[in-house]
C-alpha cells in the first residue's frame, strides 16, 4: 500500500499533472478570497471555502483520472495484482496518494488563514480561527469524497478522458440532489434525496458548523466509493 | 512447483481454456507451446492470480492461488506478455517501486543490482522507460519478474523484440534460472522451447495436447523409422527398384522437386538400414541421389502434427 502510494504521489509530480492542480487550486481559491474577503473587507472565509466545492468538483476528476484508468490501458495492474497485495491496499494507496496531493494543495487555504488572521490583529479584531478549522475539515472531507467518486469511475474505464468526464458527471449529479428534491412534490421523496445531498452539508461546513453527522455521512460515501472500486476490480477477474 | 487441477476459463460463451492439468516440480523449465490465441496467456493469467479460474485449482508451493493469492504471489516472478512498466519511472526507480511492491527483505543494493547484472540492463538504471528501445523494455520487464528471488517463474513470451544475441542470453539465463526455480515459459517459437525446456506441454483451443520432454513427444509420434530421398530419374523404374529392396517396407512417391527429380518416402522394416542398398542400387542405374536425411519428426512437425492433425499436408506427399 506504501509503495503504490509513493509511486502515486511520485507519478504526480514527474507529470505536469500535479503541479497543474496546484496551480489551479492556488489560482482558483486566489480567486475566490479575494472577491470574498479581500475586495469587501471581511476576514470570513466561509464564502471562498464554499466556492472551493465547485472547483474541486472539476478539478478532483483531472488528479483522479489516471489512477486506475492508466493502469489498465499500460497492462501495469498485472504487476501491481499479481504482487503480494491485497486489492483493498491497491486502492488504498491510490486514494491516499491522489489525497495526499490534494492535502498538499489545501494548505494554501490555511496560509489564507494566518494572512487573514494578522490582517485582522493588526486592525484590532478577531479571526475566528474555530470558524476556519470547521471549513478546513469540511474540505478535506469533501475533497476525500471526490477522490473516491473519481477512482471509482477511473476503476470502470480504461481511457483517462472518459474517468475525467465520467467523474464531473457524477459529481454534478451529486451536487444538484438539492435542486432536484425541491423539483419533487413527494415530501417524503425529497426528504431522502435532500438528505443525500453532499452541498448541502458542506455548506453547513462552511457556515462554521462542524456537525459529527455530516462528517459521518462523508466518512461513509468515502467507504462506499472505495469499496464499490475494490468490488469492480475483484469482479474483472471473473469477467 | 506449481500444480494445475482441471483448470477451466470461460468468457461468455467462449471457452478459452478447457480442463488443463499439469505439474511442473521445482528445478523444472516447463514450456508451454501453442498457436496465437490457443490459450497460453490465459493460462498464464490463471497461474499467477490475475484472472479466476471458472473452475479447476492452481496451487503455488502448495498454496492455493485463490484461497490465499497473497501468500502464494509472494513464490511468484510473472512478466507478462506487455511488460508491466510504468513508463514515467527510470529503471531505478522502477525496480526500487517493484521491490516495496513485493515487499522484499533481501538487501535492497546488492539484490537489485545482481538482478540488473543478470538481466544486463545495468547500462539504463538511470534512464527513463519511456525512453528505451523495446528489448531493453522486455529486459526491464524481466528484471522485474526476478525481484524478491521468487521460486516461480512465469514468463509469457520472453525473448519477444530482442534480437538474436539477447535471444541467446536470455535462454541462457532462463536456463541458469531453471536450475533453482520453476519456470513455466510461454512460446510459440519452437527452437526456443526445444532449446531451454525440460518439458513440453502443447496447448491448443485451450486444450493440453501433450505432455512430455520433446524426445519423447518425437518418438511416439513416429511410430516407425523412415527415409526421405531425392533421385533423379523416370519414377516408375526408381519406384520399383526402391521398393525390390529387401528392408524397405512401404515406398510412397511425393512431390517432384525440379525436373525429372521426385522426392520419395521409404519406410523401413524395424532393425533394418537401408541408405547403402539404396545407394548401391541407384548408382548401379546411374540415378543420382540429390537428398537422403531421415525423416523423423522435428519439433515443428509434431507440433504442426499435434495441432492440425496432417503434418504430410505441406509435403503434398501422401500418408
Amino acid at each position: 500500500m506504501l509503495a503504490i502510494m509513493k509511486r502515486e504521489i511520485r507519478a504526480y509530480f514527474t507529470s505536469p499533472l500535479g503541479y497543474v492542480f496546484l496551480a489551479a487550486f492556488c489560482a482558483f481559491s486566489g480567486l475566490f478570497l479575494w472577491l470574498n474577503c479581500l475586495a469587501v473587507g471581511s476576514a470570513v472565509m466561509g464564502g471562498t471555502f464554499q466556492m472551493m466545492f465547485f472547483v474541486n468538483m472539476i478539478l478532483i476528476p483531472v488528479l483522479t483520472m489516471r489512477t486506475l484508468a492508466d493502469d489498465k490501458r499500460q497492462k501495469t495492474d498485472q504487476l501491481t495484482l499479481t504482487s503480494p497485495v491485497s486489492i483493498f491496499g491497491i486502492v488504498a494507496g491510490k486514494f491516499l496518494g491522489a489525497f495526499a496531493v490534494f492535502l498538499c494543495a489545501s494548505l494554501v487555504m490555511l496560509i489564507y488563514g494566518v494572512f487573514l488572521s494578522t490582517a485582522t490583529a493588526q486592525s484590532g479584531g478577531q479571526f475566528d480561527w474555530g470558524s476556519f478549522w470547521g471549513y478546513y475539515a469540511g474540505l478535506i472531507l469533501m475533497g476525500a469524497v471526490f477522490i473516491s467518486i473519481g477512482i471509482f469511475i477511473s476503476s470502470l474505464t480504461e481511457s483517462q478522458m472518459i474517468s475525467a468526464v465520467g467523474s464531473i458527471g457524477v459529481n454534478i449529479v451529486v451536487c444538484l440532489f438539492d435542486i432536484i428534491s425541491s423539483y419533487i412534490s413527494n415530501e417524503t421523496l425529497a426528504g431522502i434525496i435532500n438528505s443525500l445531498s453532499v452541498f448541502y452539508k458542506y455548506s453547513e461546513f462552511t457556515q462554521g458548523i462542524f456537525s459529527l453527522k455530516n462528517a459521518v455521512f462523508f466518512l461513509s460515501i468515502i467507504i462506499v466509493f472505495n469499496f464499490l472500486t475494490i468490488r469492480v476490480i475483484e469482479r474483472r477477474r471473473y469477467a | 512447483m506449481i500444480e494445475v487441477k482441471n483448470l477451466c476459463k470461460d468468457y461468455g460463451s467462449k471457452k478459452a481454456v478447457r480442463n488443463i492439468s499439469f505439474t511442473a516440480k521445482d528445478g523444472e523449465i516447463l514450456g508451454f507451446l501453442g498457436p496465437n490465441g490457443a490459450g497460453k496467456s490465459t493460462t498464464m493469467n490463471i497461474l499467477t492470480g490475475y484472472l479466476s479460474a471458472t473452475s479447476g485449482q492452481v496451487l503455488i508451493n502448495g498454496i492455493d492461488i485463490l484461497e490465499d493469492p497473497i501468500e502464494a504471489r509472494k513464490n511468484i516472478g510473472y512478466l507478462p506478455e506487455i511488460p508491466p512498466l510504468y513508463l514515467d519511472m527510470t529503471v531505478d526507480e522502477y525496480l526500487n517501486f517493484v521491490y516495496d511492491l513485493k515487499k522484499c527483505r533481501l538487501p535492497k543494493r546488492s539484490h537489485l543490482g545482481e538482478i540488473c547484472e543478470l538481466s544486463k540492463i545495468e547500462d539504463v538504471r538511470k534512464r527513463v522507460i519511456r525512453n528505451l528501445s523495446k528489448g531493453y523494455r522486455q529486459r526491464v520487464g524481466l528484471a522485474q519478474s526476478l525481484v524478491g528471488n521468487p521460486r516461480v517463474l512465469v514468463l509469457d513470451e520472453p525473448t519477444v523484440g530482442l534480437d538474436p544475441k539477447q535471444i541467446i542470453e536470455i535462454r541462457s539465463l532462463i536456463k541458469k534460472l531453471g536450475k533453482n526455480h520453476t519456470v513455466i515459459l510461454s512460446s510459440h517459437i519452437l527452437p526456443e522451447v526445444q532449446a531451454v525446456c525440460d518439458r513440453i506441454t502443447v496447448i491448443d483451443n485451450g486444450q493440453l495436447i501433450a505432455d512430455d520432454t520433446a524426445e519423447n513427444l518425437s518418438r511416439s509420434l513416429t511410430s516407425d523409422r523412415k527415409l526421405c530421398v531425392q533421385i533423379e530419374g523416370p519414377v516408375k523404374e526408381v519406384k520399383s527398384l526402391l521398393s525390390s529392396i529387401s528392408g524397405a517396407e512401404a515406398v510412397y512417391e511425393g512431390k517432384t522437386v525440379e525436373k525429372n527429380v521426385v522426392e520419395y518416402e521409404i519406410a523401413a522394416k524395424e532393425g533394418y538400414d537401408i541408405r547403402r542398398e539404396i545407394f548401391k542400387r541407384m548408382s548401379a542405374r546411374n540415378y543420382p541421389i540429390l537428398l537422403m536425411r531421415s525423416s523423423e519428426l522435428t519439433l515443428e512437425e509434431i507440433f504442426l502434427k499435434l495441432t492440425t492433425g496432417d503434418f504430410y499436408g505441406e509435403n503434398g506427399g501422401e500418408k
